[in-house]
Formats: C-alpha cells, sequence, structure tokens
C-alpha cells in the first residue's frame, strides 16, 4: 500500500511536469524586438519568404509620418496596405524610395525578408498585445460597417 | 489506485519515465544539458526564492507581468528578426542610432518629440526635398473629461509637426468640437488616438497618462455622483 502511494506522488508530479511544459510552449513568448517594429506576413509565407519587417524607428529617424502615410498612401493599419513585389517594383509603397536612388533597391531582399518565418503580421510591443486579458477578435473587413 | 488499475504503469520502470520526460521537455523548451538537473529537481515545487517556505509556487510574485528584459535589442537578437538570415545583422542597432537622443521610460525609451523640436532629428516632410518645412499649427483643443482624471490637451504643434492634417481629418477625427466621442477602451483597441499611440508614437501605460490628461480639475471640482448612488434608498 505504501509503495503504491508513493507511485501517485510520482505519476503525479510527471504529470505535473507534462502540463508545465506543455504551457510554456503554449504562452507567447514576448520578443524584445523595438516598439513599432512591424512584421508583414500577408503572402510572404506562403510564398516562401521570411515575413517582412518594417522598422518604424529607422524610418522616422529619417522622415516624417506625413512622407509615407499623407503622400504615399500608407495605411494605419499593419498588412491593411496589401503590399506586394509588383507594387514596389512599380514605385508605389516601398518602392517610391527603395528603389536606388532615395535608398538601396529592392535586390536586397534579405535586408527587408528578414523575419524569423511563420511570424504572424503585427506590430510589436502595441497595447493590444500587451493586454492580459484576451484580444478581441477584429471583425472582417466585410463585417465590419465603415 | 484506480489509475494504477487502469493503466498498467506498475510494468513501467518509474525513473526511466522520469528520464524520457526529461528529454522530451528539454527538447521542446531548449533547454541544454547542464539546465535538465534543475528541472528534475524543481518538479517538486520549490518554494519560492526569499519568501517562507511554506509560500507555494503558484503565488509568486507580479504573476502576469512581463518586464523588457533586453531594451533595443540589436536586430538579429530581437525575437522577429530571423538569426539565419544575412540580412538581419547588416541591419542598424537601434542604440547606435539613439545615441544622444532624449529619453523616455516607454515606446522606443526615446522622446521622439523632443528630438525633433530640439533639433536632434532632422527628418524629411517631402520624400525628395530635404528643405521642406511641415505646416505647423499651434492650437491647443481642451477636452473635459467626466472623471476625476485631469482633463485632456491635445496640442496641435507636435502632431502637424510630425503629420499633415489630411492623416486625422475627417477620417479619424471630425474637425468639429463635440463631435468626437473618446474613451480609453476605444484607444486601447487601436481607435481614435489608438490608431498611433500604443502602436508607434508613445504607448498607453501608466507613466504615460499625464502626457495627454494633463490639465488639472478646478480646485472646487468634485466627481459626479452615480445615478444609483442618488437614487440610493439607503443612503
Amino acid at each position: 500500500m505504501k509503495l503504491s502511494l508513493d507511485f501517485i506522488v510520482k505519476w503525479k508530479a510527471i504529470l505535473f511536469a507534462l502540463m508545465g511544459s506543455v504551457a510554456i510552449i503554449m504562452i507567447p513568448q514576448s520578443a524584445p524586438a523595438e516598439y513599432a517594429d512591424v512584421v508583414i506576413n500577408n503572402y510572404a509565407d506562403a510564398a516562401g519568404m521570411r515575413p517582412a519587417v518594417f522598422p518604424h524607428w529607422y524610418h522616422r529617424i529619417r522622415f516624417r509620418c506625413k512622407v509615407c502615410h499623407a503622400d504615399l498612401g500608407f495605411k494605419f493599419k499593419a498588412g491593411g496596405n496589401k503590399i506586394t513585389m509588383a507594387k514596389i517594383i512599380d514605385g508605389q509603397f516601398c518602392g517610391a524610395c527603395h528603389n536606388g536612388e532615395i535608398s538601396w533597391s529592392v535586390e536586397n531582399c534579405g535586408m527587408c525578408h528578414s523575419g524569423i518565418p511563420g511570424t504572424p503580421t503585427q506590430i510589436h510591443g502595441s497595447t493590444i498585445q500587451k493586454l492580459v486579458a484576451p484580444q478581441y477578435k477584429a471583425l472582417s473587413d466585410k463585417k465590419r460597417v465603415q | 489506485m484506480t489509475i494504477i488499475k487502469i493503466l498498467p504503469l506498475k510494468q513501467v520502470p518509474s525513473k526511466l519515465a522520469v528520464i524520457a520526460l526529461i528529454c522530451l521537455f528539454a527538447i521542446v523548451s531548449n533547454v541544454n544539458a547542464a539546465e535538465t538537473g534543475a528541472t528534475k529537481k524543481s518538479m517538486k515545487l520549490k518554494p519560492v526564492q526569499g519568501q517562507s517556505d511554506k509560500v507555494s509556487k503558484a503565488n509568486v510574485f507580479n504573476r502576469l507581468l512581463k518586464k523588457d528584459k533586453n531594451k533595443n535589442a540589436p536586430p538579429a537578437e530581437d525575437g522577429i528578426h530571423d538569426p539565419a538570415n544575412e540580412g538581419s545583422h547588416v541591419l542598424q542597432p537601434p542604440k547606435v542610432a539613439y545615441v544622444g537622443l532624449p529619453t523616455t521610460e516607454f515606446g522606443n525609451y526615446v522622446d521622439w518629440v523632443q528630438a525633433l523640436q530640439k533639433g536632434y532629428l532632422k527628418p524629411r516632410y517631402d520624400r525628395m526635398d530635404p528643405k521642406v518645412e511641415p505646416l505647423v499649427m499651434d492650437l491647443d483643443i481642451v477636452r473635459p473629461v467626466k472623471a476625476s482624471m485631469p482633463d485632456v490637451v491635445f496640442p496641435h504643434k507636435p502632431h502637424t509637426q510630425w503629420l499633415h492634417c489630411s492623416n486625422c481629418h475627417p477620417k479619424i477625427f471630425i474637425p468639429q468640437k463635440g463631435a468626437n466621442q473618446i474613451n480609453m477602451a476605444a484607444i486601447m483597441l487601436g481607435e481614435k488616438c489608438g490608431v498611433c499611440h500604443g502602436k508607434v508614437s508613445f504607448p498607453i501605460t501608466t507613466k504615460s497618462c499625464k502626457k495627454c490628461h494633463s490639465k488639472p480639475k478646478p480646485k472646487n471640482w468634485k466627481p459626479p455622483l452615480s445615478q444609483a448612488s442618488v437614487k440610493n434608498p439607503w443612503r
């Protein structure tokens, strides 16, 4: 009888450890990335590329918000601009500057497409990401009444 | 007892099972060989360090508070950029760029507005021409707040230094007094001010409340009583 009780205690501990290890994997790990870094993964993963990472801090040192968000038509929404490489080489969005004249050109794939594969589209460090309570699911564009 | 009866656990050598589990644990959480010894010990729920032996590990202090351990980390170590990608190592580390800029306690830990106003930064207002000057409007809008928080003062000046009128008006804010209903819940979910604040411009933290809620209430101000309190029959 004493031996079997010991057994239960041991297996309980093992069960605890298993649950703990599962929990560690499930909890999204907070990355120390820079505030407002945007990961854009609309099409990249599906096309076999790393997701693109846009560092807001680097660009706001050189340009005011107005240049991209008023002149170039970038919407205030991560992943909301549906940027493709075809649009970029046509001079739209990133391509307005990343054309070899104002900044380096598109042949430097790995400079933008530098995210860890599988990272979802996000603004890193945003308030919504930091809320302890579960996130509200955003309505899809069709359901949202503008 | 019933568990043992259902599963033929008696036949399984328990030590072997423990080792197998530790191996699994090590693989999934990338723990190296030196640390597996520690995990084996920690299976017996250890008490929290510096506290009474009777305090359970479940009752840790600041259970949900996650600290920024490695702030302004270089791209290859920031958890978003892939270190296996060569380009990640070419990108400029933020700490290099932030040298000499005024600091804050939140966001990028850089006071971007001060940096611009004091001339530490000279970002372009036009994509091509560095000489174009921004259309700055110096107009403060006071928004009364119902509750006890100080009233909000919205300064157009720092906003127009960075942005263009069309960025906010009329889609996000109708340019008319009393036409915009704003509350903190909406801001934190990314609407109104939250379109930028809490994403790119300074975030909503306890340390940044007073940046907006900056106009103190009059001295004779008292918080309005709720209806449940006014109509309280036992009052």
